[in-house]
C-alpha cells in the first residue's frame, strides 16, 4: 500500500493549522471586539467556505492563481511560485478553506470572557499583545484546542478543493481523500477501505481527545 | 492634585441621562462615592482610568493631561497608572495569586509585603477558583496596589469581606494608601463602612 497520500495528508493538515494558529488568531481576536460594517464583511468572507461548495471554491482558486493571468502569472513571473497543481497550492486552499474552523471558536470564546479581563490588564500597563497572550488565550485552552483540532480535521478531510486546484499529482498533491476516490475509480476496494480506514481512525480519536480534554476544562474557572 | 470636568452619556432604563462631574481632589485625598444603581458610580471610575471615553471634558492629574476633548488628548488606560478593583474583581483564571502580582509588578518584595497585607501568603499558590469571595476580593484590592499607582479607583471593594477582616483590612489600606500618596475613590454602597477613612464625599443621583 502506498502512504504517500497519507503522510502527504498529514503534512497538509499540519502546516495548514500552523499556519492559521498565525493567521487565524489575530483575525478572532480583531473581529472579537465591537461591531462595524466593515467586520461583519470581513466575517462573511471568512465564513463563506462554510456554506460554499468545495468546487466553487476550488475553481476560483484555481482562475486566481492560473500561471496563464493575473495574479498567478505575476506570482509566477515575479517570484517563480506557482499555486496550481503544486502542494504550496493546496496548503493555500486548505488555509482559505479551513479558516472559518480556526476563527469560529476562537471569537466565540474570546467574546464571552468578561472585558473587565482586559480592562484590568491595560490598568496594570499591558498592551494589547500582552493582555492577549498572557490573559486571554490561556483562558480560552478549550475553545482554542477545539479550533485546532477542527482545522487539523477538517484539512485532513478536504476533497473538492484540494482536486481542483492540485489535481491528482502522487507525491505532490494526491492527498488521502483524493487516493480513496482514485482507488473507487480504479475499483481498487481494498486500497480505498485501507485509506478511508486510516482517515476515520485519526479523525476519530482527535475528536474523542477533544471531547476528553473539554470534560474537564468545562468547568467555570470562578466556580 | 486631580482635575476632573466631564460629560459622559449613560444609558438607563427610563433614557438617556447624563453624568457631570466638575471637581478637583488634592493629591493623596481619599474620597467615597455613592449613590442609586445606575448612576454612573462605574462609568465615573472606568472614565478616570481611561477604559470609557467620556463625550466632552478634560482630566488632569498631576500637571498631566490625561484627556482633552478639544484638544483630542485621550491618554490610554496603560498609561495612566491608576489601581482598579473591579466590582465582579476580574480575575485572571489562569493565574495564581502570586502570578497576579508578578503579572503586575516584578518588586518580589513588595508582593510579599501586599501577600501579608491580604493575609494570601499561604494562598499564593492558589487560582482565584479556589479562593473564596472574600480572598479573591482581597486579591483584587492587592493587584490594583502591585503597580504602586498613584490614583487607586475601588468599586465596592469591601462587599464581600465580613466585618473583622474589613476592619483590619481597612486600616491597613489607610497606611499603604498614605505611604503610596495614592489618591483614591472608593464607591460603595454603604457609606457607613467607609466612616472615618475618607475625607470627601461625592453623592451620585439625578
Amino acid at each position: 500500500m502506498d502512504l504517500s497520500p497519507i503522510w502527504l495528508t498529514l503534512k497538509l493538515a499540519g502546516i495548514t493549522t500552523l499556519l492559521l494558529l498565525l493567521i487565524g488568531l489575530p483575525f478572532a481576536w480583531w473581529l472579537s471586539r465591537g461591531r462595524s460594517f466593515f467586520k461583519i464583511i470581513v466575517e462573511a468572507i471568512i465564513t463563506m467556505p462554510l456554506v460554499l461548495p468545495p468546487s466553487v471554491l476550488g475553481f476560483y482558486l484555481l482562475l486566481a492563481f492560473s500561471p496563464q493571468h493575473g495574479v498567478g502569472k505575476w506570482l509566477l513571473d515575479t517570484f517563480n511560485v506557482q499555486f496550481v497543481f503544486s502542494f504550496q497550492g493546496l496548503v493555500l486552499a486548505s488555509v482559505v478553506y479551513s479558516m472559518p474552523f480556526m476563527v469560529g471558536p476562537v471569537k466565540s470564546a474570546l467574546q464571552q470572557l468578561p472585558a473587565a479581563l482586559s480592562e484590568a490588564s491595560y490598568t496594570l500597563g499591558k498592551t494589547e499583545w500582552q493582555t492577549f497572550k498572557s490573559v486571554l488565550l490561556p483562558n480560552i485552552k478549550p475553545s482554542l484546542l477545539t479550533a485546532i483540532v477542527l482545522t487539523f480535521a477538517h484539512t485532513l478531510g478536504e476533497f473538492g478543493v484540494v482536486l481542483m486546484i492540485g489535481g491528482n499529482i502522487p507525491g505532490i498533491t494526491r492527498v488521502a481523500s483524493i487516493a480513496v476516490y482514485d482507488s473507487v475509480e480504479k475499483m481498487d476496494y481494498v486500497a480505498a477501505n485501507n485509506y478511508s480506514l486510516i482517515l476515520f481512525s485519526i479523525t476519530f480519536v482527535l475528536v474523542i481527545a477533544v471531547f476528553v480534554f473539554n470534560k474537564y476544562q468545562a468547568k467555570s474557572p470562578l466556580g | 492634585m486631580i482635575s476632573i470636568a466631564i460629560e459622559k452619556k449613560l444609558k438607563a432604563y427610563h433614557g438617556q441621562q447624563v453624568l457631570q462631574v466638575n471637581r478637583q481632589f488634592a493629591s493623596g485625598s481619599l474620597t467615597k462615592i455613592y449613590g442609586p444603581s445606575g448612576t454612573g458610580k462605574t462609568t465615573f471610575l472606568k472614565t478616570i482610568a481611561g477604559l470609557i471615553t467620556p463625550e466632552a471634558g478634560t482630566i488632569v492629574a498631576n500637571g498631566i493631561t490625561w484627556f482633552d476633548s478639544d484638544a483630542r488628548i485621550n491618554l490610554p488606560a496603560q498609561k495612566r497608572n491608576t489601581g482598579f478593583v473591579f466590582q465582579q474583581y476580574a480575575l485572571f483564571p489562569n493565574m495564581t495569586v502570586k502570578q497576579h502580582l508578578q503579572y503586575a509588578t516584578t518588586d518580589e518584595l513588595w508582593i510579599k509585603q501586599l501577600l501579608l497585607l491580604g493575609k494570601l501568603d499561604t494562598f499564593a499558590l492558589h487560582k482565584p477558583e479556589y479562593l473564596s469571595g472574600g480572598q479573591q476580593q482581597r486579591l483584587a484590592i492587592l493587584r490594583a496596589l502591585a503597580t504602586k499607582p498613584k490614583l487607586l479607583l475601588m468599586d465596592e471593594p469591601f462587599s464581600a469581606l465580613d466585618l473583622k477582616m474589613k476592619t483590619e483590612l481597612i486600616a491597613e489600606l489607610k497606611a499603604v494608601l498614605k505611604e503610596l500618596g495614592a489618591t483614591t475613590f472608593i464607591v460603595s454602597h454603604n457609606p457607613q463602612e467607609l466612616e472615618g477613612l475618607t475625607d470627601e464625599e461625592m453623592v451620585f443621583g439625578f
